[in-house]
């Protein structure tokens, strides 16, 4: 059961996926224009995930290897379909006001990320927890950046007007407004250090510079492993630069102890 | 022809792929750091979209409607999308080396670009035609390589510009995307 939470802590705040990991960009940029809009991108993206996810981790074991990514398209794109069709006949508003996003889910990198790197790997029931937490750190993070966006461009909060017209940043709930709102958020996130894929220092060796923002679909998941592996190494060396440090102060403190010693002797 | 080249300016400028739609940002924000390398990308992605929107157009029109099975449509653009750019790579390796050598780099890139996609979706929810599908396909991938290419002059000149260390690296890039966007915005009046 720990498990299961430490899973849901991990999808919402620790590996955030707009926020920390960066990942789907094209959707948070495109729907986030009320929160309303980002609410239900991110809760159709949430079933998705937890279904794929459960559905990937269930049949792990039967895919062969070789062919396993087509194999999670397939079944990606499949969930997609059944969540296209539920929203279409329940949901009209959300599924008319997505519009061409909701197929483009499929090309979410972030849903076949976690199945490469998670559902591929483990049981079922952790693997859903792992899609729940997720979307739903996708969910909070898309509703955040659609509440600013709509409060400050149109003045409202879900659909209701509280600021008077005049003092509506209208820029913002338009295209190049979603560029601005982003660029904010990445630079505050440099500004205060905090964990995020744009603050890989001094860039990496790897192909896209280690900038998550530039990496899509199953490229993503390897470079994340990459990074990881190469902070890993990064902080191993210096680890071992700790300890050589400490074993040559040791072993000076050592020598001038051995020399302090000796050195009552010499005078004998 | 004249509704052709309306068709051409609208999907290219005025409802720009990556500006106006934000679909294929993932290569806009990563291939954009010199121009050598954004042209090339978009090189390749008109000549993967033109390919892809006309098969997704073919397949579209002639198995899925008649057979009444369009709610499988994402499931079998995203199949025939992939086996496509693995298929038309092949293809150029075994003919065309020298186009190969310039474009290889790019070509699996683009399975995992949205754009793709994207096009496809949208030329079967507005019920193109084969034709009309090829010309919005091609007229979108003009479109994303003006601002690919665009991006990138920016990104060369402003690279060691001395602006507040926060805003260095992806905050700038996005800022100037935003700038471009504004200046999309203004082709809104061409049509």
């Amino acid at each position: 059961m720990n498990k299961n939470i430490e899973r849901l802590y991990n999808g919402i705040i620790k590996e955030n996926p707009t926020f920390v990991l960066m990942l789907g960009m094209c959707p948070t940029l495109a729907v986030t224009v009320s929160a309303t809009n980002g609410l239900g991108m991110g809760l159709s993206t949430t079933a998705v995930l937890v279904v794929s996810n459960a559905l990937i981790s269930l049949l792990r074991k039967i895919i062969p290897d070789k062919v396993r990514i087509p194999a999670f398209i397939v079944i990606v794109a499949s969930v997609v379909t059944v969540v296209q069709l539920l929203l279409q006949a329940y949901v009209p508003a959300v599924y008319d006001a997505l519009g061409i996003y909701i197929p483009l889910i499929v090309v979410n990198c972030i849903i076949l990320g976690r199945a490469e790197s998670y559902a591929s790997k483990n049981g079922i029931v952790e693997s859903a927890f792992d899609g729940i937490g997720m979307g739903l750190g996708f969910t909070i993070a898309l509703t955040c950046i659609g509440f600013v966006r709509e409060l400050l461009g149109a003045g409202s909060v879900f659909g209701r007007v509280i600021i008077p017209e005049d003092f509506h940043i209208s820029i913002l709930v338009m295209a190049p407004g979603a560029f601005f709102v982003l660029a904010c958020l990445t630079a505050l996130q440099n500004k205060f250090k905090m964990p995020s894929a744009t603050n890989v220092a001094g860039g990496s060796s790897i192909v896209c510079g280690g900038n998550c923002t530039s990496c899509s679909e199953t490229v993503c998941a390897e470079n994340h492993k990459k990074i990881a592996a190469a902070k890993a190494e990064e902080a191993k060396k210096a680890a071992a630069e700790k300890a050589a440090k400490a074993e040559a102060a040791k072993a000076k403190k050592a020598a001038e102890a051995a020399a302090a010693e000796t050195k009552p002797d010499g005078n004998e | 022809m004249k509704e052709l080249l309306l068709l051409i300016v609208a999907s290219a400028l005025v409802n720009n792929v990556v500006l106006s739609q934000f679909l294929g940002l993932c290569p806009f924000l990563g291939v954009s750091k010199k121009i050598e390398t954004a042209a090339g990308m978009g090189a390749a992605v008109v000549f993967v979209i033109t390919i892809a929107s006309a098969v997704a157009s073919l397949i579209q029109n002639f198995v899925l409607i008649p057979l009444k099975l369009e709610f499988l449509q994402t499931i079998v653009f995203i199949l025939v999308i992939a086996a496509l750019v693995q298929f038309v790579e092949m293809v150029l390796k075994k003919v065309m080396p020298a186009l190969y050598n310039a474009l290889g780099v790019y070509l699996p890139l683009i399975t995992t670009n949205c754009a793709v996609l994207g096009i496809a979706v949208i030329n079967a929810q507005k019920n193109y035609g084969l034709i009309n599908s090829i010309v919005n396909g091609f007229g979108t991938a003009v479109g994303f390589t003006i601002a690919i290419v665009l991006l990138a002059g920016v990104r060369e000149r402003i690279e060691f510009n001395d602006f507040n260390p926060s805003w260095k690296g992806s905050p700038m890039v996005l800022i100037t995307s935003g700038l471009m966007a504004i200046a999309f915005c203004g082709f809104a009046g061409l049509i």
